[in-house]
Formats: C-alpha cells, sequence, structure tokens
C-alpha cells in the first residue's frame, strides 16, 4: 500500500510511556513545581537521617525555645530540641504510611469499583449503599475508634486509613467503568463470552487505569493532611518520634512567642500536600483526562 | 450578474501542533456564494468543510486560528470583527442550522420560548408580533398544528421535528445566507427525504442563500445549484451541481461517484484505494495523488491549481482534466456477488419476540409475562448456509434487537433460535457453550468503539484466537498474521493501536477479529454507516470477498437500502418490530412491494439531480407499535380501513417468491406501484 508511512508511531516500551508522560507533566510550570516539591520531600524522607544534624530526641534545658540562629536554623523547641532536625525527619513517617495507605485505598477502592460498575443491578445497588453509609460516618469519629481499640502500630493505621480513603475511588472508579462498559467493545467481549474476570483485566482495567491513579493521587495528599490530624490529636505517631501533626500540636501554644517551632513543620506539611496535588493534576492533564487542556481538532 | 454576499478570499485556517509546526486545515480556499443560491461543500470526514462553514460566519473553533485570507460578508472580514459586531450579523443575517438539532435545543424550555427567544434577539418584533410570527415559522416548516408544537419540549418531539425546529429558529432572524451543517445526517432516510424537500421550498420561498455542507453526494444532488468538492483541506471541484454529478472532471469526484451503491444496480460498486492524507502529514505534490488512477510522475512533486474554466463554469484543480473530460460519463461497473446457497439451513427464528418492558413485581414473583405488545413479534426467518440477509427498516424497526437476540445479548420473550437445524440456542448468554458463542461473531457499526483503544490490534486479534482455540506463542503471532493478509492489512499494523489506525483499517480489524473465531455466521450491524464513501465500497468489498472465501452467512443490518441492494442475497423489511416482507433482494427492490417497502423506496437519496425522492407517506414517529392489525396501519397511506386496524396481514406470495405482509390483493398492490 502506497500510504503505509503515514501513521509512524510505533508501540512504545512502557519504560519510554512512563518518560513521557514525566516529560510532559513537567514542561508544564506548575507540573514542575508539584513534581520538584513532591521528589524534594521523597529524597528527603530518604537521605534525612543521614543529614540531620543533631540526635531528634536530645532533649536540652539549657536551650529551651531558641530563636533560629546559625547553629539552629530553625529554633529550638519547649524541650530544647533542634526544630530543623525534627522537621526534616518530621515527614518520614506520615508520607511512608500514607504512601502505603493509598496503595490500599487504590487497590481495594478500583476493584470493587470497577465490578459494581461490571456487574451492576442488585449486587451494585447493595454495595454501594454500604459505601454510601460508610461516607456519611464521619471518618476521623470512626478512626479515633479504630485506633484507640486496635492501637497505633503501623499494622493498624495503614489499613484503617486505605479503607476510610477507600471509598471515595470506589464511586469515581465505578463511575469511569460505567463510562466505558457501554462501549461496544465491552459488548463484544461479553458476545465472545469472556469471563467477568477476563473483562475487568483486559478491557476495562486499561481504560479506567488512569483516572483511577489520578484520584488515588489526589487521596494520598487528603490522607496525607488526616494522618497529620490524627496525630495532631495524638492518636498518630508516639513521642519522641518526629512528626509533623504532633510537632504543629506540640508547638501551638506556644506560637505568640516562639513561632519558628510551629511554622516549620507547618511549611514542611503543607508544600508536601501541594506538591501532591500539583502533580496529580498535572498527571491528569498529561494523561488527557482533563478535558480543558486537550489537544485542538 | 447577481450579488455576491459572502466573499471568501485565499482562506487558510490551522493549528500549532506540539513542535510549533503550522498544519494547515484548509489551504488557501476562494469562492464566492451569490444571493439566493444553495451551495453544497461535499468532503469525506477530516477535509475542512465543517471549519469552512463556520468561518463564514466568522467562527474559528478553539484551539484554531487564521493563518490567512478572509471572509467576507456586506464587504466586511467577518474574521477580524469584533464580538459585539459579529453578534448583530450572526443569527439576522447569517443563521447556522446545526447537525443535530436534538442537542442544540434547551432540553428544558418549551419550543415556542426558544423560538421567541431567537425573535426577540433578531428582530424588532413587539410581544403581540412576536406570538403571530411563531406561529407563522412553525407553519412554514410544516409542523402539524403550530400552537401544540409551541407548548411541548424538545425530547417530545421526532427527531424530524426537531430539525424542523432548528430551521424555524434560524429563519426566525429572516437571515441572509443560511450555513447548514450536515442537518440531515442524524435523520432516517424518509424523514431526511421530507427535510430536505422542506429546505428546497424554503430556499426558493424566501430568496435566502444556503451553503450546505454534508458528506452524503445523495442529499446534496437534491438542494444545491452548485457544489464545492473538498479534499483535504483545499477546493479540488467547484462547478454547477448537475455538470459535477453527471460529468466529474475530477479524478477524486469521479471516483467517489463510482463507489457508491445505486438502488438501480445490483452488486458492490469498485472501491478507491487509500484514504485521505491527515492534516500535517501532507506530501509534496498533488494531495491526491496516492489514490488517484489518472497520476502522472508530474503530479507527485508539483501541485495542481485550482484552474477556472469559463466554459464550464467550473474550477478544477487537476493536470489531468481533459482526459476526464471526453469519457467522463460515470459508467459504474460493478462487481457481481456470487453466492454459493446451500440448502442447508444454518439459522431459524420462529415466533421470536422480544421485550423492553420492566417486569411488574407481581409478575415477577408469578412468574407470568404481561407486555402482550412486545417491541419485536412474529420474526420468523430461515437462513440459508452461505447467504447474505439484510434486515431493513428506520430506526425503531427492531432490527438491532433482533441481532442481538441472535447474538445472546438479549433475552427474547418468546420463541426459538435454531443453529444448524438442530440446535436451539439458548437466549442466555451464560447458557450458551463456548462453541455455540463462537459460530456466531458481531461486527459492529462505530470501530472507534468496538476496538479497546488500549489495546494494539495484535492484542485485538489475538482475543479470539486465545479464548476458543488456546492458540499461544509463534503459532497465535502466525494466526494474526494470517488473518491480518485476509483483509488486506501488513504485518506491521500489529503493534499499532487503533488511534493510529484511519476508519477504514480500523473497520478491517474489526472484521478480522470476527474472522478469527472461524464462525459460522457474522452479524454485521450497520457497518458501513461510520465510513466514509470512499471507505465504504471497500469494505463492502472485502465482506464479499471473505464470504466466498469462506462459506460464512452474513445478517446484514442497515437502513441504507442501496448498500442492502448491493450486498445483500435477501432482503427482509421490518417495521415497528413486524416483518414487512421478505424475499430475494431482487424481488423486494421491483414492485409489487409492501406499502412501507415503497415509502423506504421512493426516500433513498441518489446522487443524481434527476432522481427526485417520491415522499409517499408522512413522516410521523410512531412510539408504540399498534396493538391489532397491521403495523403500518399508521402512516399507510393505502390503508384499506377497519380491517387493517383490527387484524394482522396475511402473508401473500408473489410469482418470483417474495412474501408480502398485506390485506391488499397482489395485483391491487402492483397497479399504483407500477409508475
Amino acid at each position: 500500500m502506497k500510504l503505509d508511512n503515514i501513521y509512524q508511531e510505533e508501540k512504545k516500551s512502557n519504560f519510554a510511556k512512563v518518560s513521557d508522560i514525566i516529560v510532559t507533566m513537567a514542561s508544564r510550570p506548575s507540573g514542575f513545581i508539584g513534581l520538584s516539591i513532591l521528589i524534594f520531600h521523597v529524597i528527603l524522607a530518604f537521605i534525612s537521617p543521614y543529614i540531620a544534624p543533631y540526635d531528634f530526641k536530645a532533649i536540652n534545658p539549657t536551650l529551651m525555645l531558641q530563636a533560629p540562629s546559625a547553629e539552629y536554623w530553625f529554633g529550638t523547641d519547649d524541650l530544647g530540641r533542634d526544630v530543623f532536625t525534627r522537621t526534616i525527619l518530621g515527614g518520614r513517617t506520615a508520607l511512608t504510611i500514607t504512601f502505603f495507605g493509598s496503595l490500599i485505598a487504590l487497590l481495594w477502592g478500583g476493584l470493587l469499583g470497577i465490578f459494581c460498575g461490571l456487574v451492576g443491578g442488585k449486587t451494585d445497588d447493595i454495595v454501594m449503599r454500604i459505601v454510601d453509609a460508610f461516607l456519611s460516618i464521619p471518618w476521623i469519629l470512626a478512626m479515633l475508634l479504630i485506633v484507640s481499640l486496635l492501637g497505633t502500630s503501623t499494622e493498624v493505621l495503614i489499613p484503617a486509613l486505605g479503607f476510610f480513603y477507600g471509598k471515595g475511588i470506589v464511586r469515581v472508579a465505578r463511575a469511569a467503568t460505567h463510562d466505558v462498559i457501554a462501549k461496544d467493545f465491552i459488548v463484544s467481549a461479553r458476545a465472545r463470552g469472556h469471563s467477568n474476570f477476563s473483562i475487568i483485566w483486559n478491557e476495562i482495567i486499561p481504560n479506567v487505569r488512569d483516572a483511577i491513579l489520578v484520584e488515588g493521587a489526589m487521596r494520598w495528599s487528603w490522607m496525607l493532611l488526616g494522618f497529620s490530624s490524627l496525630s495532631f490529636l495524638g492518636f498518630g505517631v508516639s513521642p519522641p518520634t518526629p512528626d509533623w501533626g504532633l510537632m504543629i500540636s506540640n508547638a501551638r501554644g506556644l506560637m505568640s512567642f516562639a513561632y519558628w517551632s510551629v511554622i516549620a513543620p507547618i511549611v514542611g506539611l503543607s508544600s508536601l500536600i501541594i506538591g501532591i496535588n500539583l502533580t496529580a493534576d498535572a498527571f491528569a492533564k498529561a494523561l488527557g483526562i482533563d478535558r480543558s487542556t486537550k489537544a485542538p481538532v | 450578474m447577481t450579488e455576491i454576499i459572502q466573499k471568501v478570499k485565499n482562506l487558510s485556517i490551522g493549528f500549532k501542533s506540539k513542535k510549533g509546526e503550522e498544519i494547515l486545515i484548509l489551504r488557501n480556499i476562494s469562492t464566492n456564494i451569490k444571493k439566493g443560491e444553495t451551495v453544497g461543500i461535499v468532503g469525506e470526514s477530516g477535509s475542512g468543510k465543517s471549519t469552512l462553514a463556520l468561518a463564514m460566519m466568522g467562527y474559528v473553533k478553539h484551539g484554531l486560528y487564521t493563518i490567512g485570507g478572509e471572509c467576507e460578508f456586506n464587504s466586511s472580514n467577518l474574521l477580524k470583527m469584533k464580538n459585539r459586531d459579529l453578534e448583530k450579523i450572526r443569527g439576522r443575517k447569517i443563521a447556522m442550522i446545526p447537525q443535530n438539532a436534538g442537542q442544540a435545543l434547551t432540553p428544558n424550555l418549551k419550543i415556542g420560548y426558544q423560538i421567541d427567544e431567537a425573535l426577540q434577539l433578531h428582530s424588532d418584533l413587539k410581544e403581540e408580533e412576536r406570538e403571530q410570527k411563531i406561529s407563522e415559522l412553525l407553519n412554514k416548516v410544516r409542523l402539524p398544528s403550530p400552537e401544540t408544537i409551541a407548548l411541548r419540549y424538545p425530547h417530545e418531539l421526532s427527531g424530524g421535528q426537531q430539525q424542523r425546529v432548528a430551521v424555524a429558529m434560524a429563519l426566525a432572524g429572516t437571515p441572509d445566507l443560511l450555513l447548514l451543517d450536515e442537518p440531515t445526517t442524524g435523520l432516517d432516510v424518509t424523514t431526511q427525504a421530507h427535510v430536505l424537500e422542506l429546505l428546497n421550498f424554503i430556499a426558493k420561498d424566501t430568496g435566502t442563500s444556503m451553503v450546505y455542507v454534508s458528506h452524503d453526494l445523495g442529499a446534496i444532488a437534491q438542494v444545491s445549484d452548485r457544489i464545492i468538492v473538498m479534499y483535504s483541506g483545499e477546493i479540488v471541484l467547484e462547478g454547477p451541481s448537475r455538470d459535477i454529478l453527471k460529468k466529474p472532471i475530477h479524478p477524486y469526484t469521479y471516483g467517489l461517484l463510482k463507489s457508491i451503491p445505486k438502488l438501480s444496480l445490483a452488486g458492490l460498486p469498485q472501491s478507491m484505494p487509500g484514504s485521505q492524507p491527515q492534516p500535517g502529514k501532507m506530501h509534496r505534490g498533488c494531495s491526491f495523488f496516492d489514490r488517484c488512477d489518472f497520476s502522472e510522475e508530474k503530479c507527485k512533486n508539483n501541485s495542481p491549481q485550482l484552474e477556472h474554466l469559463e466554459e464550464l463554469n467550473t474550477s478544477v484543480r487537476c493536470f489531468n482534466y481533459k482526459s476526464l473530460m471526453n469519457d467522463s460519463q460515470v459508467n459504474q461497473t460493478v462487481n457481481k456477488i456470487k453466492t454459493s446457497l446451500h440448502d442447508k439451513e444454518i439459522l431459524n427464528l420462529s415466533k421470536v419476540s422480544i421485550s423492553y418492558a420492566k417486569q411488574k413485581l407481581l409478575d415477577q414473583v408469578l412468574n407470568r409475562i404481561s407486555d402482550d405488545n412486545p417491541t419485536v413479534k412474529d420474526i420468523n426467518i430461515n437462513i440459508k448456509k452461505g447467504e447474505t440477509i439484510a434486515l431493513v427498516g428506520e430506526s425503531g424497526s427492531g432490527k438491532s434487537t433482533i441481532l442481538k437476540s441472535i447474538a445472546g445479548l438479549l433475552r427474547t420473550k418468546g420463541g426459538i433460535i435454531k443453529f444448524d437445524q438442530n440446535r436451539n440456542l439458548s437466549s442466555d448468554l451464560k447458557e450458551r457453550d463456548p462453541n455455540d458463542l463462537r459460530i456466531i461473531q458481531l461486527i459492529f457499526q462505530n470501530p472507534d468503539e468496538s476496538l479497546n483503544p488500549n489495546h494494539t490490534v495484535e492484542e485485538i486479534i489475538a482475543q479470539p484466537l486465545k479464548l476458543y482455540f488456546g492458540l499461544k506463542g509463534e503459532e497465535l503471532k502466525k494466526n494474526i498474521i494470517d488473518l491480518l493478509q485476509k483483509v488486506r492489512l501488513g504485518e506491521f499494523y500489529m503493534s499499532r493501536y487503533p488511534r493510529q489506525l484511519s476508519g477504514g483499517e480500523k473497520q478491517r480489524v474489526a472484521v478480522a477479529r470476527a474472522f478469527a473465531a472461524k464462525p459460522d455466521i457474522i452479524l454485521c450491524d450497520e457497518v458501513t454507516s461510520a465510513l466514509d464513501v470512499s471507505v465504504q465500497a471497500a469494505v463492502l468489498n472485502l465482506l464479499q470477498q471473505l464470504k466466498e472465501d469462506f462459506g460464512t452467512t452474513y445478517i446484514f443490518v442497515s437502513h441504507d437500502l442501496a448498500v442492502v441492494r448491493a450486498i445483500s442475497d435477501r432482503v427482509a423489511v421490518l417495521y415497528q418490530g413486524r416483518l414487512c416482507e421478505v424475499g430475494p433482494s431482487k424481488d423486494v427492490y421491483q414492485f409489487p412491494s409492501h406499502p412501507y417497502t415503497e415509502v423506504l423506496l421512493g426516500a433513498v437519496l441518489e446522487p443524481d439531480p434527476d432522481i427526485k425522492p417520491i415522499l409517499v407517506a408522512e413522516d410521523i414517529v410512531e412510539e408504540k407499535p399498534p396493538q391489532k392489525g397491521c403495523s403500518f396501519q399508521g402512516r399507510c397511506s393505502r390503508i384499506l380501513g377497519d380491517i387493517c386496524k383490527s387484524e394482522v396481514p396475511p402473508w401473500q406470495i408473489t410469482n418470483s417468491g417474495n412474501s408480502i405482509r398485506c390485506h391488499i390483493p397482489l395485483k391491487d398492490l402492483q397497479k399504483d406501484q407500477i409508475n
């Protein structure tokens, strides 16, 4: 055929696809900023134990509430601990717990949503009403109950957060599945006699994956805020482990005369949340889910 | 000389690609629209025809921008005008009728209110006068009882009525120029013919100039005085409509006309190879070079200019038009279809009925079926091995519903579907064994939707091979390449995604997937209606070739009677889910025929200005089949009286073996149809 050279785009390897997406994300200012902040936080979480200038739990009564100086960059807190050290270490637990929590949320929320969207009917009705019921319970109360019954260990926090933040993903995954399910290729797979599992795995997941991933990234930032709130209330990480939520809670009474001890963890937490949000936005735009930025024509 | 109302001068519109290249959608278009004339713009999808029409009202789609040239209306350039000034022109001087009126009307406002709104904006009438004007407008577009229509909501009207309302709204500002973007594409054949007739009447009555954009040469032929043929953003041929349709002097138009199936000619039309180059992927030289039968060496590197021929009043963009001028009466040659008909019956539908009605709770508990007037009722068809049977009818006739039931996707309410004389096919998909599923495969209307966008061609075709035959590795790959070759696609297509293929190529992949299962029966649901005409012929030829090679049986659903005529051996005409006529296709297309078949045949639009559609019945849309009697009683122009309303008509068999379900005796039926 004469026209064969018209469509020359060939199948790309998965690695090339991912790097393409990252390049597209970084080509927008907001995406670039978001990605930089996120990468900065992730790197910091890995290397902070090695670069921390002081011991995070070293109490020094003679250095209580020192203002920022060349020696103590962010000052010291009410027990004389270095705020800089505690701030760069304070994101580690939050980041790890919420990352795995989001994965769990994605997994169960996504799969249940897709399943409900596919089978429909009574199963769908019943499951969705249960999800609605859970959505109406204030999550923080439920979390407090779980944590006070089972303790604040990582093994409790990760699945509990994953469960509460996965409810919203169920709805998104179900809606995304509904968009796909009416298409003829699903009808065609059904008419051929593929099993439900095969339809979900081969036909639906590749088409709803992007939407669910973006939603998952958004949930991650909310979960981070949620986890810090738990710490703030004293149900997250136990002292003396440095954690932003805990640090804010400890220092909030001293805000009027030792602002530094509360500002540093606040900046840490909010910059991470903003970073994740911007990245998720850029991710959605790079995948073409966000309609306003689709290519013309 | 008549007054020119719109002057398009050297217009180029395009967009910037990601790499910063300027990609042209329209390339240097110049044309004039004169007062009172109707100009048809025809071209394949992506040829830039809608962009041109929108530019004529000073609108450039988001993401596109004007690169050069102007659109002059009343000697002011619309493309440079401020929005505030444009507002005064749009609607008042230039009005637009959209493709899908159902979506263009606001769903929660009454028809009368919406027209009133248009009048408030575009005329200086007072309130009492406006009311008068609304019914005047609705009368003009021939809507029955304007007063009641004005009080209805858009969803209470049929597609054809909605389109009429859109015409009425466009006329509210008494515009000088009316732009119509595929106004009849979504409508049924009979409705389409009626709307076109109305547009013709309005053009004559009001003296408005019209620009009619369509891919359908049949529709264009009925309305336009002058035709502009577009190809990849350029005008390739422009001239009086009769000359262009009868003696096209551009190879593209020539090929296009040859590839349209005609009612008068059984057999498959010739196809045009290849597809239109995509914007930004243009080569040097003539853009039609790759597909042209008349191309020479010089066409490869030089692009021809649009040349005006004074004596014919035609402009043409081709080096070789002269060779077409001498012998260009379009001699359509068709490939006769061969059928190796076996006497063996492969599929038998008996007394099949299908209902969409939801069972009431009580009926569910008692396991009782309450709907005595189902959507599809009493379908008896025997299908022989190796034949192509077509189900024909307007939307709502139940043709796709029947197809779904055969595929097992929709439960039947009653009746039996038998395969190979003795095997009953369950109406529940889950109860059919894998072999029963394998023997029946589906090809869908729109390949964009029927191919998973995230799968490569290889993965798409591999699915049935893996599922039914458990193929793996090298053997699987060999089979896929084999199938691709059968649908005339090269091996390198394996790694492509559907979005990298053209419409015709996508449909070929869908065909390959259906054949991968080695089915006995293939159900084709409007397989060509989403394709461009030049591609349609190629797909039809391919289907026919595959059928001859494999001895497959096709059940072909279509609303396009000319396509059905081209490919099918037997035709079943459906109305409201009831059979009207079944017979060999050459007999169905001849008289005597069922009054409904007559209506359908009369409404077919041919790309020939001499063949006008014959409008027999009103284009009313019935919501539900009648409880008693003949299904067509509501629209039949030859209704006999009470008998049609109370008794289901008997089957009458003509000499040639055509069965017609009508109360009118055969010789009387023929009497009025002979002309």
